[in-house]
C-alpha cells in the first residue's frame, strides 16, 4: 500500500503550503480571542502534563481546550512525526520531540514555528536552547533534561548483604563503570533471584551520553564504526550483562512486566525515569534513589515542544507551548513524574529544591537531581544520524542478550548496518 | 425558395444522420463511459502513484526535502545488495505461507460446516465474521502481549503444562507463527464467508445425483464442492496474496520499536520500506523497495494462477 502514498504527499504538501499561507495571512489579523478552539498536544512516555494542568490552562484561556495524545515510545512518536510531516497534515498543534532526533528535524526548520520571543531568550540552559536553534530560529521550547542518578531496590540489596541506604549505596557505586559492574558481580553472586540491571541497551545509553563525539564528529562525519570507545563500551556492557542483566529489552512488554515484578535491582535513572518506574511498579515499596552515577555525571534524553507550521492555530499553539515550558509548569511536572526542568529560573525555586518523592521513600529528588545536573560535564554532539546509529547499536546489544549471536558476530552486523545508513 | 427548402431538407437529413450517429455512439461508447469512473479513479490513485513512485526511485529523494539529483538505478542496486532486503523478502514470503495456507484450509472447513443444516444459521455466520471487525491495532496489542517471552500468557500456559518457553520475539520462525496467528484470527472468518457464498452457488442437483449414486459426504466434498469452488478459491488466493505480501500492521506493532526486531526476525518488505523512507528519510530507496515489492507480488500472483489452474484442470480430468 505504500506506493499509494506519494500523490497524497504532494496533495498534502500543497494543502500544507496553502494552510501555511493562510496562517501567515491570518497572522496579521488575529482571530477573535473568544473563538473556541481545540489544541492537540502530542507527547510520549510521561511528560507530567496532568489533566489538572491542562484544565488550569483552559481556565486562563476559556476558549482553548487542550487534548493530549500520548505515544508509547519516543520511537513511535518519531515515526509518527516524520510520516505526518511528509503528508503535510495530521500532526498535533504542539508536538513533543526528543533531543536524540531533534537534529533530524533541524534540517527542516522551516516546517516549524519560530518560538523565540524576547520574554524567553534566557529561559533555558544555553546548551538546551542551542540544540534547538537554527539560524536564530528557535524551533523547540525545552521541557526537561535527563540528569542521571541510580535507582535501586533496597530489599534485594539487604538480601545480598550490601549497604542499602541511599548514602551507603552512593558510596558503594561511586567510581567508574567497572566499579558498577564489579558491585553487580558481587550482587549476582549472592543469588537474590533478581538481576543487577535491566538490559545492556539501557546501560549503554548511560555510557554513550558521556562522550562529546561518540557516533559523529561535529561536522556530521560518522565515526561510530571506527571510534574505539563505541566498541569498547559495547563489549564491556555485554561482558557485564552476561551475568548481571535481566535481558529485558527496554520498553518491551516484558520489560514493563519485569519492572512491575521487580526483576532487577538497579537501573540508570534519568529524572524522567522516576515516573516510568512508579507508574509501572505501583506495588513495589523499596525503590530508592542514590545520588551517584558511574563515571561522574550524565544526561540522558530530555525533550522539546515544537509547533509545526501545518497546524491551524499556530499562534495559539505557540502560546500553549511557551506556557507549558514556563518554569512553574515544569516544576509541577517534576513533582508529578520527576522530569527535571531545563529552565534556569526553576533551579532556585524552593518548590523544586525542596521536592520529595513519596514513591521513592521520600527521596529529596529536588536536591538529588540538582546535584546530578551539576555533575554533567559533557554535552554530547548528536547529528542527523544519531538516532538511527543508536538503534543499530541497540539492536546489536539485544542480539547478544537474546543469545542469538556472539559479541563479535553482532558487532560485525552493527558495523554493516551503520554503513548501510550512508 | 428552392435553395432554402433544400437547405432545410439537408439540415433535417443531417440532423437525422446526427441522431443516427448518436445512437451508434451510444451503443459503441456508452459502456466505456459507464465503466470509466473506475478507470479514471484507478488512473488517479493507482496508476499515477505507481509511475510516480518509479520516477522517485530513480532519484536521490529526501522524504521532506524532496527531489534530488537523478541517480538512475542506483537505488535499486543499493537495495538489492542489502542483507536486510533479502531477509525482508524471506520474512514476507514465510509469514505469507504460514498465514495463507492454514487460513485457506480452515476457511474452507468452516465454510463447509456452515453450509450444512445448522440451526440459527445467521447467528453462526455472523459470529465467524466477528474477529474481522476488531481493529487490527487492538488485535496486535493483545496478541503482542500474549506472546511476550517471559511474562506472556502463551509461554506461561506452556510452562503450566510442562513445556519449555518458545522465544516468540527472538526466533524468526516463532515470530512468524505469532504474526500469522494474528492475521489468521482476523481473516479466516472473512474468507470463510466468501467461500460459503461460493458453495451456496453450487447447484444442489449435483449433490442429489451424487447422493443417489451412493457418494459419501467426503466424496461429495472432494469431487463436487472443491472443483466447483475453483473461481472462488482463485479469487480468495489472489486477494490473500496481495494482502499477505503487503503485511504491515501486525509486524509493525509486534514490539515496541516497530522495526521488525533486533535481528530483523519479522521485518517484512513493507517494514523495510518504511524504515528506509520514514526513519532514514530516504524516499528514493523506499520507492525502489516499493517497486520491487510490486514485482514480487505480480510474480507470486502469476505463479499462484498457474498452480491453481493446473490443480483445477487435473481435478477436471480425474472427475
Amino acid at each position: 500500500m505504500k506506493r499509494f502514498r506519494s500523490p497524497v504527499r504532494i496533495l498534502g504538501a500543497t494543502v500544507g503550503a496553502a494552510l501555511a499561507l493562510a496562517g501567515c495571512a491570518s497572522g496579521t489579523t488575529p482571530v477573535a480571542d473568544n473563538t473556541p478552539i481545540t489544541l492537540t498536544l502530542a507527547t510520549f512516555n510521561k511528560f507530567g502534563y496532568s489533566d489538572e494542568m491542562l484544565a488550569q490552562y483552559h481556565k486562563v484561556h476559556p476558549n482553548v481546550t487542550v487534548v493530549q495524545n500520548i505515544a508509547a515510545t519516543s520511537q513511535a512518536a518519531q515515526d509518527n512525526m516524520f510520516t505526518k510531516l511528509a503528508a503535510g497534515s495530521g500532526l498535533g498543534d504542539v508536538e513533543a520531540v526528543e533531543v536524540d532526533w531533534m537534529p533530524k528535524l533541524k534540517q527542516y526548520a522551516n516546517l516549524f514555528v519560530d518560538l523565540s520571543t524576547p520574554a524567553v531568550t534566557s529561559r533555558w540552559l544555553d546548551w538546551k536552547t542551542q540544540a534547538a536553534t537554527v539560524n536564530g530560529r528557535l524551533i523547540g521550547a525545552g521541557t526537561d533534561i535527563g540528569p542521571e542518578a541510580i535507582c535501586y531496590r533496597s530489599d534485594p540489596f539487604v538480601k545480598a548483604g550490601l549497604a542499602s541506604d541511599p548514602a551507603g549505596v552512593a558510596q558503594l557505586l561511586s567510581g567508574d563503570w567497572n566499579n558498577y559492574y564489579a558491585v553487580g558481580q558481587k550482587f549476582t553472586a549472592a543469588n537474590t533471584g533478581v538481576a543487577w540491571f535491566d538490559s545492556a541497551g539501557a546501560t549503554y545509553q548511560g555510557l554513550a551520553n558521556q562522550y562529546q563525539n561518540f557516533f559523529e564528529q561535529n561536522d556530521g562525519t560518522v565515526i561510530a564504526t571506527t571510534n574505539p570507545d563505541v566498541k569498547s563500551a559495547f563489549v564491556s556492557v555485554l561482558n557485564a550483562s552476561s551475568t548481571s542483566s535481566a535481558h529485558l529489552q527496554e520498553w518491551s512488554t516484558d520489560w514493563n512486566a519485569g519492572l512491575a515484578n521487580g526483576a532487577w535491582a538497579t537501573m540508570l535513572c534519568p529524572s524522567w525515569m522516576l515516573g516510568v518506574i512508579s507508574g509501572n511498579g505501583p506495588k513495589l515499596k523499596d525503590w530508592k534513589i542514590a545520588n551517584v552515577f558511574p563515571n561522574g555525571g550524565g544526561n540522558w534524553g530530555g525533550s522539546y515542544l515544537t509547533v509545526p507550521t501545518q497546524g491551524k492555530h499556530t499562534a495559539a499553539a505557540k502560546e500553549l507551548a511557551l506556557w507549558l515550558t514556563a518554569p512553574e509548569q515544569q516544576i509541577a511536572a517534576f513533582v508529578t513524574t520527576g522530569n527535571y526542568p531545563s529552565q534556569v529560573g526553576a533551579y532556585n525555586n524552593p518548590a523544586l529544591t525542596g521536592a520529595m518523592n513519596p514513591y521513592f521513600n521520600n527521596a529529596p529528588i529536588g536536591q538529588i537531581f540538582a546535584d546530578r545536573a551539576k555533575a554533567v560535564k559533557v554535552t554530547p554532539y548528536k547529528g542527523v544520524k544519531y538516532a538511527a546509529i543508536m538503534q543499530a547499536v541497540q539492536d546489536g546489544l539485544t542480539r547478544v542478550e537474546s543469545k542469538k549471536q556472539s559479541i563479535d558476530a553482532s558487532w560485525a552486523q552493527v558495523v554493516s548496518d551503520i554503513k548501510a545508513l550512508s | 425558395m428552392t435553395t432554402s427548402t433544400l437547405v432545410v431538407k439537408d439540415l433535417a437529413r443531417r440532423s437525422v444522420g446526427f441522431r443516427k450517429n448518436l445512437g451508434r455512439w451510444d451503443v459503441k461508447y456508452s459502456p466505456y463511459l459507464f465503466i470509466s469512473p473506475f478507470f479514471i479513479l484507478f488512473a488517479l490513485v493507482g496508476l499515477f502513484p505507481l509511475l510516480y513512485t518509479g520516477w522517485v526511485s530513480l532519484h536521490a529523494w529526501d522524504l521532506l526535502g524532496g527531489q534530488g539529483k537523478w541517480t538512475g538505478f542506483d537505488n535499486f542496486a543499493f537495495v538489492l545488495q542489502q542483507r536486510q532486503f533479502w531477509i525482508a523478502v524471506r520474512n514476507t514470503v514465510s509469514i505469507f505461507l504460514v498465514s495463507a495456507i492454514p487460513q485457506l484450509i480452515a476457511a474452507t472447513a468452516i465454510a463447509a460446516a456452515l453450509d450444512t443444516n445448522l440451526r440459527n444459521k445467521t447467528f453462526w455466520r455472523m459470529s465467524v465474521l466477528l474477529p474481522f471487525v476488531v481493529m487490527p491495532v487492538a488485535v496486535t496489542m493483545i496478541f503482542g502481549s500474549m506472546f511476550g517471552e517471559r511474562y506472556g500468557l502463551v509461554n506461561r500456559t506452556l510452562a503450566d503444562v510442562g513445556l519449555g518457553p518458545i522465544r516468540w520475539h527472538t526466533e524468526p520462525f516463532a515470530s512468524h507463527i505469532a504474526i500469522a496467528t494474528m492475521v489468521n484470527f482476523r481473516w479466516t472468518g472473512y474468507n470463510a464467508l466468501i467461500i460459503l457464498a461460493g458453495m451456496q452457488a453450487i447447484s444442489r442437483d449435483l449433490y442429489e445425483a451424487a447422493t443417489i449414486d451412493g457418494a459419501s459426504w467426503l466424496q461429495r466434498f472432494f469431487r463436487i464442492t472443491l472443483p466447483q469452488l475453483r473461481p472462488t478459491i482463485i479469487f480468495v488466493i489472489i486477494t490473500a496474496t496481495i494482502g499477505g505480501l503487503q503485511i504491515f500492521d501486525e509486524p509493525r506493532l509486534y514490539d515496541q520499536n516497530g522495526l521488525g526486531g533486533e535481528d530483523q526476525q519479522w521485518m517484512t518488505m513493507t517494514i523495510y520500506l518504511y524504515k528506509l523512507g520514514w526513519t532514514q528519510l530516504n524516499f528514493g530507496r523506499a520507492a525502489a523497495v516499493a517497486w520491487l515489492l510490486f514485482l514480487v507480488i505480480v510474480a507470486v500472483g502469476l505463479i499462484n494462477l498457474a498452480i491453481t489452474r493446473r490443480i483445477a484442470s487435473s481435478e477436471g480430468r480425474t472427475a
